[in-house]
């Protein structure tokens, strides 16, 4: 027939078309998603104990006082076992509280204090800023802020850090600076609280290198050979 | 465990584990949520609280042993250095974002009850545990200096 056209050969192209429903159940479903992200309960991280064999490999420890006796010089003896002492006394947990300056030092890097504190007139800090105003009578793992009933810092004449171990040692054997005697100072290194917490820092801290009863069995030692300071 | 908390001059009985800080407690079981929550590890300064006149972090501050002591919150922290500090701090427009101004606030009248007339060291050292993350530092400074004027001026 003249002038019809016959229908066109190739097929007709099917094009994909996404109507506004998935669309809009796409974005809905997402908008539900991320309200339940947001939403979700969440568990606080927990702190969680160190198992006790961990714990043991991780403790430096101090030599006994037997492995002294093979050194025939008193005097020589008696510097060893004050050497010895000396990986407890200069450890950061007890000279960042021994600062040249009136600003403790803090962690095992021995930073400067965070925030700024100043010692005080009685060395547990400024009015209105006292060590008490974060640190309480014990460690607190909710915070990381270490505490003790007696936290503040040693008096400035008892400054230990910038001091060779030889200074640090005629140093407390002075009792115009430790303010003690040798009875007193062998007391303070095995019984006094504050030192104690040397040993149990909690939180990530370093603990002091042995215990506080091996730390005191090298003191009773050194100040038994005579209390001899190294050069 | 429960506890019997005095806060703001009322008894609160608390049912929480004794090791919770009070910080929580106060936001989310008494909704007193004036207190700040900023570090929880006692650098910022905004959870600051007075526990028997002191100023405290209640974030370091475990719910048993602050069972025997008096704690005000800044929703009720009052007195002379308490309406100096408010009058200052209008008067000066001291907050910017705000977040942190409860706990300095609580701080500066702290300082205030302890220091009459502190100068520039004294308020830098008493603050200085409180992070102001807008650094409105010296308007706080010079509020604080403000106060203690006031202060001064009611005493003469």
């Amino acid at each position: 027939m003249i002038g019809s056209r016959e229908s066109s050969p190739e097929p007709r192209r099917r094009r994909f078309r996404i109507g506004c429903l998935p669309i809009v159940l796409v974005v809905v479903a997402a908008i539900v998603l991320a309200i339940v992200y947001v939403l979700y309960p969440r568990t606080m991280p927990q702190t969680q104990p160190i198992p006790a064999a961990q714990l043991l490999e991780q403790i430096e420890r101090l030599r006994p006082v037997s492995d002294f006796d093979g050194i025939p010089d008193l005097q020589e003896r008696s510097i060893a076992l004050f050497r010895e002492a000396g990986r407890v006394l200069e450890s950061p947990r007890c000279m960042n509280c021994h600062p040249r300056t009136d600003r403790p030092t803090q962690t095992d890097a021995m930073r400067p204090h965070t925030p700024w504190v100043s010692r005080g007139p009685d060395g547990a800090g400024e009015a209105a800023m006292r060590c008490s105003t974060c640190h309480r009578e014990e460690n607190y793992a909710a915070s990381g802020v270490p505490g003790n009933p007696k936290w503040k810092l040693a008096p400035i004449e008892m400054a230990w850090q910038g001091k060779t171990l030889g200074e640090i040692c005629r140093q407390i054997l002075d009792p115009a600076r430790s303010h003690m005697n040798r009875e007193e100072l062998f007391r303070h290194m095995v019984e006094d609280e504050l030192v104690a917490w040397a040993w149990t820092p909690g939180g990530q801290r370093t603990p002091a290198p042995g215990t506080q009863a091996e730390f005191g069995a090298i003191i009773k030692a050194w100040l038994d050979t005579g209390g001899e300071c190294p050069r | 465990m429960s506890y019997a908390i005095f806060v703001n001059g009322q008894i609160h009985h608390v049912e929480d584990d004794g090791q919770t800080p009070l910080l929580w407690v106060l936001r989310d079981t008494l909704k007193l949520t004036g207190t700040k929550y900023g570090c929880g590890v006692a650098q910022c300064g905004a959870c600051t609280v007075h526990v028997d006149g002191q100023p405290m972090r209640s974030c370091t501050l475990p719910l048993e042993i602050v069972a025997s002591s008096q704690i005000t919150t800044i929703e009720a922290v009052e007195g002379a250095e308490a309406e100096a500090v408010r009058a200052a701090w209008l008067a000066r427009d001291v907050p910017q974002c705000g977040f942190c101004q409860s706990g300095q606030i609580m701080c500066a009248v702290a300082l205030l009850r302890t220091v009459g007339s502190p100068t520039d060291g004294d308020v830098d050292t008493a603050m200085s545990g409180n992070i102001c993350r807008c650094a409105t530092y010296n308007r706080i400074r010079a509020a604080i200096h403000d106060a203690a004027g006031t202060l001064r001026g009611q005493t003469t």
